[in-house]
C-alpha cells in the first residue's frame, strides 16, 4: 500500500512518495525514502517486492553514472527511462525477474521540459502528465483527472498534491506517515516538503 | 484476467482499398480495468510498411525497438527500402523464434509495395503464422467486434477517402464495446505517394 505518485506542472515534476516502511501488518519505519537520484535532473520512485526495490533502483543509479562518468555527460530522461525499460523487460523474462514499479521523473535541460514517465514490473512504459502506483492511483487519478493542467504553476501543483493526500488519508485503511514531496526542475532535485 | 493480451487492452485493424491501404489503433493502454494512458500509439512506420502491435504492453514496446533495428540493419545491407511483403515475414520470423516463450502479441502489417503499386495487408498469431487477406484484417481486444464491422461496412475498390471512413467507422463502433479498447484513434490511410495520418477524438470512457 505504498504511496507513489507523480505530476507534471508547466516547469517542473512533483513527486509524491509514502514514508511507512510496511511489512505485513507492521510498520518498520516511519522516514523511509522511496526515491533514489539517478542523475542531475532524474529522480527515480519506487514501490514493489521488498528486497528487490532498493536492489533494482540502486543498480540503475550506479549504471547510469558509471555512464556519466565514462563519457562526461548527462543522460537525459527518456535515455534513462529507456535504459530502465529494457532492463526491466530482459529481466521480465529472467528466472526471477524484479518485481517492481517505477515513476520516472526528469527534467529534459535540451528540451527545457519536465516529463514523467510510468513503468510497471512488466515493463510497460508510458509517458504521462500524472501518474500514480498500486492503491493510489484508484483514489488520485479520478481527482487528477479533474485538476490537472498542463500550465500548472509549482504552487499550483501542490495545492492539488495536498488534495491527492487528503484523499488518501481518508480512503486508505492503514497510515502511510505522512510524505515526502520532492521536486525535479531545471536546478535538479529538492526535498519540498515532508509531512508526518 | 491476468490473460497477458488481455491485461494492457488494444485494438488494431487494417483495410485494403483500391491503390490503397489504411491501418487504424485505439490510444489506451491500461492496467486490467484501469486505465493508464491514453496517449499510447500501436502503429510503427519502417520505410513503406506499417505495423499494428497489440497485446502485452511491454512487447509493442519491445517488438517496435526490435524491428527498427532489423529494419535499419536490412537497410545498411540491402541498401533500399524493406517492401511490406518482406517485412511481414521479418515479422514471422522473429516472432517464431519465441516459438517457446513467445512475445504476447497480435500484429497487423500493411503496406505498398513500391515497385508493383499493389496494396498488401496481413495479419499474424503470436507466434508468427501469416494470414493474409486480400479485404480485412483485425487485431487486439475488440478483434470479435471488428470483425463484425468491417465484415458490414468494408466493400472492394474503396477510394482512399471512402476507405477512411469506413476504417473510422469500424475501429470507433468496435471499441465502443470494448471497455480495454478506445480512447481515441489514430488512422493512416497509404496510397503510393502519399501517407496521410489523421487522429480520430473519440468518447472518453
Amino acid at each position: 500500500m505504498d504511496v507513489i505518485l507523480g505530476i507534471t506542472t508547466e516547469k517542473e515534476v512533483i513527486v509524491i512518495t509514502s514514508r511507512a516502511a510496511v511489512r505485513g501488518v507492521s510498520i518498520l519505519k516511519t522516514d523511509d525514502d522511496k526515491t533514489r537520484v539517478v542523475a542531475p535532473h532524474t529522480l527515480l520512485a519506487y514501490t514493489g517486492e521488498a528486497g528487490d526495490t532498493v536492489q533494482f533502483a540502486e543498480y540503475i543509479q550506479a549504471n547510469i553514472q558509471l555512464h556519466e562518468m565514462r563519457n562526461t555527460t548527462e543522460l537525459s530522461p527518456p535515455a534513462i527511462t529507456s535504459f530502465i525499460r529494457t532492463q526491466l523487460a530482459t529481466s521480465l523474462r529472467s528466472r526471477k525477474p524484479y518485481n517492481v514499479n517505477v515513476l520516472v521523473a526528469g527534467f529534459d535541460t535540451a528540451t527545457d521540459k519536465p516529463e514523467l514517465n510510468w513503468i510497471d514490473y512488466l515493463a510497460s512504459r508510458v509517458k504521462v502528465p500524472y501518474a500514480a502506483h498500486g492503491y493510489a492511483a484508484y483514489y488520485t487519478l479520478s481527482l487528477l483527472d479533474r485538476w490537472h493542467r498542463t500550465d500548472l504553476t509549482l504552487a499550483e501543483g501542490l495545492e492539488v498534491a495536498d488534495m491527492c493526500i487528503a484523499e488518501l488519508k481518508k480512503r486508505l485503511p492503514i497510515d502511510f506517515k505522512g510524505v515526502e514531496i520532492k521536486v525535479v526542475d531545471k536546478d535538479g532535485v529538492r526535498t519540498e516538503k515532508v509531512t508526518e | 484476467m491476468s490473460d497477458p493480451s488481455s491485461i494492457n487492452g488494444g485494438s488494431i485493424v487494417a483495410m485494403a482499398g483500391k491503390d490503397c491501404v489504411a491501418i487504424a489503433c485505439d490510444m489506451r493502454l491500461g492496467m486490467q480495468a484501469l486505465t493508464v494512458s491514453n496517449d499510447f500509439p500501436k502503429i510503427f512506420q519502417y520505410n513503406n510498411s506499417f505495423i499494428g502491435l497489440t497485446g502485452l504492453g511491454t512487447d509493442v514496446t519491445t517488438l517496435s525497438e526490435v524491428f527498427r533495428y532489423k529494419v535499419n540493419m536490412y537497410n545498411l545491407r540491402e541498401e533500399r527500402d524493406i517492401e511490406p511483403e518482406t517485412f511481414a515475414n521479418l515479422v514471422s520470423t522473429t516472432l517464431y523464434e519465441k516459438r517457446f516463450g513467445p512475445y504476447f502479441v497480435g500484429p497487423v502489417v500493411a503496406g505498398i509495395n513500391s515497385k508493383s503499386g499493389k496494396p498488401y495487408i496481413c495479419g499474424f498469431d503470436l507466434i508468427g503464422c501469416i494470414n493474409f487477406a486480400k479485404d480485412f484484417v483485425v487485431g487486439g481486444t475488440s478483434s470479435h467486434q471488428l470483425f463484425g464491422m468491417c465484415e458490414s461496412l468494408w466493400e472492394p475498390d474503396l477510394e482512399p477517402e471512402d476507405l477512411f471512413e469506413t476504417i473510422s467507422q469500424a475501429l470507433m463502433n468496435a471499441q465502443d464495446r470494448d471497455a480495454l479498447s478506445g480512447w481515441g484513434g489514430i488512422v493512416y490511410v497509404i496510397t503510393k505517394d502519399k501517407i496521410v495520418k489523421r487522429l480520430l477524438k473519440t468518447r472518453q470512457d
